[in-house]
C-alpha cells in the first residue's frame, strides 16, 4: 500500500506526520519525494547503501571559437534565454530550458548541450526499514522525473524486502512533482492547517486529487490555532464528501522531537498527540 | 529596487513577511507593488481587499499536427527534447502529448512539410489588484495539472517591470520557480525558522544564491521554538540577521484570519520599514 502525504501550502506538518507514520510500523519504506527540500534524512540518518545520478535536463553552452555572432539562436529561443551583450552572444543558464533548438539550428555548430548531472537519488536502511530520497541540485528543473525515480526505487525495495507499506512525503504546491508523487497511490493524505491560506490551498489541492480520481482524506494539523477556520474546513470537506481522518492539536513537542532527530512517536510515545496519530494510522492501514 | 522574499522550506513565513512589508510601506505612501510569484499556491490576496483592474491568461503554444500534410518522417519526434511527440510511422499514427510539451517550437522548425502549426493553451492567469494608496498586487496563478509555473511567474514579474519598489513573494524550494523569481531581484530576504529542517533548507537556498551571486539576508520567524543552531550558523558565515519574529500564538492567530500584524500592532510596521531602510541603505541601486 502506498500512502502519499501532501499539502498545497508548505509548513503544515507533512514531514512531521510522515516521520510519525514511518516509525509506527515495524517495517516500512519511506520515500522522501520533496526532492527540492529533502529533510527526512536529517531525522533518520539512514545508512546509505547506494546512489544514482539523476540527469533531469540539459543546458546549452556556446563555443566562442566557433560562434560567428549571427544571432539566429536569439531569434529561435522561446525562453528568452539568449541575449546579446558585450558584443557577444550569451546564454543564461537560469532561463535555458534545455530544448536544444539553438544547438540544432546554429549554422556553425557552436552550441552544444551539457547534462545537468548534480542531482542524486539515495537509498539505504533506517531504523524502521528502508528509505529513499532525492536531492535536486540547486536551480534545476523542478521535475517530477526525479520523484518517479524515487518512487520506483521505493517500490522495488518494498518488493525485495517483503515490506507492504510505502510512506511518501510529498512536495508542497500542485505542480509537476506533486502530480508525480500522487499518481497511482492508494491514499492521498492532505495535511492542512486552520488558516485562510491553508483553506485556499486545500481547495486547490483537492481540485487536483479529484482530477486524478484519487482516494483522498484530510488531516487538520494545529486545529486549535483557530477553531472557527477549523470548522470552515470541516464544513467544506463535508460538502465535498471528503473524510477528515484526524484533527491534531498544536504541540511544541513536535519541534523538540525534530531537534532530537526523532519523530513525535519516538520522542513522546505516550502523549495524546502520539496516540492520536497512532489511531489515525491504524485506521488507515488496518481499516479500524 | 526589487526585493524577493524567499525560503527553501515551505510555510516558514514568506507570505507573512511579504504582506506585512507591503502594508507597512504602503502606509508611508511608498509606491509599492507586491507580486505573488507563488503561482501554485498564491495567498497574498487573503490579506488585502482590492479592486480587480486587470486580468489576463498566460498561454503556452502547443503544436497541432496536420495529418494530411504529415509524411510521418519522425523528424519532429527526434527534435523534441521532451518526448512530447508520439509517433508510429508504419501505422501512420502521430500525437502530441500536450502535458509534456514545453512550447519550445523545435518540432515546427523540424518539419519540412509545413504540417505543424500551433495553438495557444491557457496555463494560468495574472490578476492585478488596486489596493489602497495607489499600490498594487499582481497575482500569478497556475491552472491545476500544469507542468511548470515558470512562464506564469515570468509574466507576473514582467507586469511590474516599470515600478520603483517591487516585492516578489517567491515560491518555495530552490529549483526553477525559485531561481526565476530571485534572478529578477536586487536583494533576497530568506525567511526561515530555527529548526533543523529550517536550517538545512536555508543552507540549500544560500548555496543557490551564491551560484547566481545575489546579495541576501535572513529573517528568523518563530524564534523561540527550536534551537540555536541557526544563530551559530549565521554568525559563523557572517550572514546578516535582518529581523526576528518571535513564536507567538497571537501572531499565528492573526495570520490564520488573514490579518496583518503591522496593521494591528504598529511596532511591527516600524520593524518592517526599518528592515527595508537597512536593505536600501546597503544594497539600494536607486534613490528610493
Amino acid at each position: 500500500m502506498e500512502i502519499a502525504i501532501i499539502s498545497g501550502k508548505g509548513g503544515t506538518g507533512k514531514s512531521s506526520i510522515s516521520a510519525a507514520f514511518a516509525t509506527l510500523s515495524e517495517k516500512v519504506v519511506l520515500a522522501d519525494c520533496d526532492v527540492d527540500a529533502t529533510n527526512l534524512y536529517i531525522l533518520f540518518n539512514p545508512d546509505v547503501e547506494g546512489e544514482e545520478i539523476y540527469i533531469g535536463s540539459q543546458k546549452a553552452v556556446i563555443d566562442y571559437s566557433k560562434c560567428i555572432n549571427c544571432g539566429l539562436c536569439i531569434e529561435y529561443c522561446k525562453f528568452d534565454a539568449i541575449y546579446y551583450s558585450d558584443q557577444k552572444i550569451n546564454i543564461s543558464s537560469i532561463h535555458c530550458d534545455g530544448c536544444k533548438l539553438c544547438s540544432r539550428i546554429c549554422p556553425n555548430k557552436a552550441i552544444t548541450m551539457i547534462d545537468n548531472d548534480k542531482s542524486r537519488m539515495y537509498y539505504g536502511s533506517f531504523r524502521n526499514g528502508k528509505m529513499v530520497y532525492g536531492k535536486l541540485a540547486p536551480g534545476e528543473e523542478n521535475s517530477g522525473k526525479l520523484v518517479n525515480i524515487v518512487r520506483d526505487k521505493a517500490k522495488k525495495l518494498a518488493k525485495e524486502n517483503n515490506i507492504n507499506t510505502i510512506i511518501i512525503d510529498g512536495p508542497p504546491g500542485i505542480g509537476c512533482p506533486v502530480i508525480s508523487t500522487i499518481t497511482g497511490v492508494d491514499y492521498v493524505i492532505i495535511v492542512t492547517e486552520p488558516t485562510l491560506s491553508g483553506l485556499k490551498d486545500l481547495q486547490r489541492t483537492l481540485e487536483l486529487t479529484t482530477k486524478f480520481n484519487l482516494n483522498t482524506v484530510v488531516i487538520i494539523n494545529k486545529f486549535d490555532l483557530n477553531i472557527k477556520i477549523t470548522e470552515k474546513i470541516e464544513n467544506f470537506c463535508e460538502k465535498l464528501d471528503i473524510k477528515i481522518i484526524g484533527k491534531l492539536a498544536f504541540d511544541p513537542q513536535v519541534v523538540a522531537a525534530m531537534i532530537n532527530c526523532k519523530s513525535i512517536i519516538e520522542w513522546q510515545p505516550a502523549s495524546d498527540l502520539s496516540s492520536q496519530i497512532k489511531h489515525i494510522y491504524n485506521n488507515l492501514i488496518y481499516g479500524q | 529596487m526589487k526585493l524577493a522574499i524567499a525560503s527553501g522550506k515551505g510555510g516558514t513565513g514568506k507570505t507573512l513577511v511579504a504582506t506585512n512589508l507591503f502594508y507597512a510601506l504602503q502606509q508611508l505612501n511608498y509606491q509599492v507593488v507586491l507580486v505573488d510569484c507563488d503561482a501554485e499556491a498564491p495567498n497574498d490576496m487573503v490579506f488585502f481587499k482590492g479592486e480587480k483592474i486587470k486580468y489576463f491568461y498566460v498561454h503556452q503554444e502547443i503544436p497541432v499536427i496536420n495529418e494530411k500534410k504529415c509524411k510521418f518522417c519522425s523528424k519532429c519526434h527526434e527534435y523534441c527534447n521532451y518526448n512530447a511527440i508520439f509517433i508510429l510511422p508504419d501505422l501512420k499514427v502521430i500525437k502530441v502529448i500536450e502535458d509534456l510539451c514545453h512550447g519550445c517550437g523545435a518540432c515546427d522548425v523540424a518539419c519540412d512539410f509545413n504540417a505543424i502549426s500551433t495553438k495557444p493553451v491557457p496555463i494560468g492567469s495574472i490578476t492585478k489588484y488596486a489596493i489602497e494608496n495607489n499600490t498594487f498586487i499582481i497575482e500569478a496563478s497556475m491552472n491545476t495539472g500544469v507542468f511548470s509555473p515558470v512562464p506564469i511567474i515570468n509574466a507576473a514579474i514582467k507586469e511590474a517591470k516599470n515600478e520603483k519598489i517591487v516585492i516578489l513573494d517567491s515560491p518555495p524550494g530552490t529549483s526553477c520557480p525559485f531561481i526565476n523569481t530571485v534572478a529578477e531581484a536586487d536583494f533576497v530576504v530568506l525567511v526561515t525558522e530555527p529548526t533543523p529542517f529550517g536550517l538545512s533548507d536555508l543552507k540549500q537556498s544560500i548555496d543557490t544564491l551564491k551560484i547566481i551571486d545575489k546579495p541576501y539576508g535572513v529573517v528568523i520567524n518563530r524564534s523561540g521554538i527550536g534551537d540555536t543552531e541557526i544563530y551559530n550558523y549565521l554568525k559563523q558565515e557572517n550572514i546578516k540577521l535582518l529581523l526576528e519574529i518571535p513564536f507567538d500564538k497571537m501572531i499565528a492567530f492573526y495570520y490564520s484570519n488573514g490579518e496583518l500584524i503591522s496593521q494591528l500592532e504598529y511596532q511591527w510596521a516600524d520593524k518592517f520599514v526599518s528592515m527595508f531602510n537597512f536593505i536600501i541603505d546597503q544594497y539600494g541601486n536607486s534613490n528610493n
